[in-house]
């Protein structure tokens, strides 16, 4: 499964000032060792809001709104895209992460199965079972 | 923190941690069932412990930590032997580096390559090479991985303890192999991790027909071994093709669970994120010397559809050249048929009539319905849908699949009505 980590703005992100050399440092650090482990898809870190464009969906109607954006803490700086086995592997991996303050998120991101029709009779299942058969001997790669 | 949380955050610091856990033990101990004990009983240490005491900063050093502590019982114990048994005693001094620490502690990564390379080991049947490395390096459970291959626990349970018994009776050196043996024993390593994702994305058992979380065990895998041997192109080429592959996973079933066919998918729901990482690792492959083996090749068969906006986008000469090369690195009838199929695509129905033609006498194939199944859509093609209809009536009396049968009667009915035949 997938979890989004959703790293939140403080006030020198949305300042563009980088981190330090030695945050930066042990942030390379935790980078390499998520790849390493198979668990890293993507990562990014985004510009401050400053930078950024809102547009607003009213009806019919579409604003356009240029940052920067008040509510600091809300805004999103960065995120990671990560695989793993479970939450729990999520969040033992997260606490590895050389942040000394603020807060970060976790969120799972939706699977096939997630929009899987609920299948009560168990008809659908047994189709599929069929039609496995079918595109195991049709399957050329 | 309630004791459910604390086992659950206790098994996920272990899947995290086992394999450099095991892999630095094994080679303290030189023995991968007793390294993977000792790893084991330091994780019933933690689920005694850390619930009460809290989870320490550094649960991987405590785990490693209290791992050799009883190893270094042992290996007392070990020496106390050789006080009576002079010549075991000496064995096991030997066999153990003198400063425990330095040979834990150096080259994680050096480790973990000797456990893929003793996991995946020939003296293993291919089944305990699956189950062991995604215990040892997988971090599974026997549970999941006997839940995965729809087999009882016991089975798996067992078949890893035989595995294991059979690396030590067998003194399998706890090493990364050299020269020569090192592709054949490389190859061996991506067979067993392909295997595992093939398991995934086609399943030969159970009702789902595709295990999505298979594909990501194989996944993590292939990506931690391009991590210990980044220098081997077909390991970049077996990331590349099992990333773009299971970039269709969403595509491949219909809302209903019908299967869906790749040039009949919606391409919108290919997994981008995925697609990228299985171009860059082709790419890696190909900077790579040697980067035209067969998991490259057909990686970069994947590629160009991963390429393709769209079905008619599709760029089949190259196609066609990816298959030739395919057929000379890794020859088999089935890979023809395949370049049969992309040479009638590129070059029109008749060209790759005339190969599927030339596959006819091949007696490897001669109960495989794809061939005249094949060799119908050509001909329909080209309107001969006399023969053609023979074709699908031949395809479907040799098939075992009931729906495929009737699909396949269909096609041959509508030939018989002087019709193209239905997809």
């Amino acid at each position: 499964m997938r979890f989004m980590v959703i790293v939140k703005a403080n006030k020198d992100s949305e300042a563009g000032v980088l981190p330090d050399e030695k945050i930066l440092n042990a942030m390379g650090k935790f980078n390499e060792e998520l790849v390493k482990a198979g668990v890293m898809l993507a990562g990014e870190g985004l510009q401050p809001s400053s930078k950024g464009t809102r547009i607003r969906f009213s009806g019919g109607k579409r604003t356009v709104i240029d940052g920067p954006f008040a509510e600091t803490k809300e805004l999103v700086a960065g995120f990671w895209l990560w695989q793993v086995k479970s939450k729990a592997e999520a969040i033992e991996w997260l606490k590895r992460a050389p942040f000394e303050d603020g807060e970060v998120e976790i969120r799972q991101v939706f699977e096939t199965a997630d929009f899987a029709a609920s299948d009560p009779t168990g008809e659908i299942r047994k189709k599929e079972e069929e039609l496995r058969k079918k595109i195991e001997s049709q399957q050329r790669r | 923190m309630p004791a459910t949380d604390a086992h659950r955050a206790i098994n996920a610091i272990y899947r995290i941690e086992s394999p450099r856990l095991i892999a630095g033990l094994a080679r303290m101990v030189r023995d991968v069932g007793l390294a993977e004990e000792l790893a084991q009983d330091a994780l019933v240490a933690a689920l005694e412990r850390w619930p009460q005491s809290g989870v320490p900063d550094n649960p991987g050093a405590w785990l490693m930590a209290t791992a050799k502590h009883r190893a270094v019982d042992l290996l007392r114990r070990g020496k106390r032997l050789e006080r009576k048994h002079e010549e075991l005693g000496r064995e096991v001094e030997q066999e153990v580096s003198p400063d425990l620490d330095a040979a834990l502690d150096d080259d994680v990564g050096d480790d973990l390559l000797r456990l893929v390379f003793t996991s995946c080991h020939p003296a293993l049947s291919l089944e305990a090479r699956v189950a062991l490395t995604l215990r040892l390096l997988g971090g599974l459970t026997t549970g999941e991985i006997a839940r995965a291959f729809l087999v009882p626990e016991p089975t798996i349970a067992q078949r890893i303890v035989r595995a294991k018994r059979t690396l030590a009776d067998a003194r399998v050196p706890f090493e990364v192999p050299r020269g020569a043996e090192l592709a054949a024993r490389l190859s061996s390593v991506i067979q067993v991790i392909y295997l595992v994702f093939n398991e995934g994305y086609s399943a030969t058992a159970g009702d789902d027909w595709v295990r999505p979380a298979l594909c990501e065990d194989a996944l993590r895998l292939g990506r931690i071994l391009a991590g210990l041997a980044p220098e081997e192109p077909e390991v970049h080429g077996l990331v590349a093709l099992m990333e773009i592959q299971a970039s269709r996973l969403r595509a491949r079933t219909a809302p209903s669970g019908e299967p869906v066919l790749l040039l009949d998918q919606n391409r919108a729901l290919w997994d981008r994120v995925l697609i990228g990482r299985g171009l860059a690792a082709l790419d890696r492959a190909e900077e790579l010397d040697g980067g035209r083996g067969p998991y490259a090749l057909q990686a970069a068969i994947a590629a160009c559809h991963a390429r393709a906006r769209t079905a008619e986008e599709t760029d089949w000469a190259r196609i066609v050249e990816l298959y030739r090369e395919l057929a000379q690195v890794a020859p088999s009838p089935v890979v023809e048929l395949n370049r049969a199929v992309a040479v009638a695509m590129a070059s029109g129905p008749a060209a790759g009539l005339e190969l599927v033609d030339a596959l006819l006498p091949e007696p490897s194939l001669a109960g495989y319905h794809l061939l005249p199944s094949v060799r119908g859509d050509l001909l329909a093609k080209l309107g001969r849908l006399q023969e053609a209809g023979k074709e699908f009536q031949r395809a479907a009396s040799l098939t075992k699949n009931a729906p495929e049968r009737n699909l396949l009667l269909e096609r041959a009915a509508a030939c018989a009505r002087g019709e193209s035949p239905p997809r």
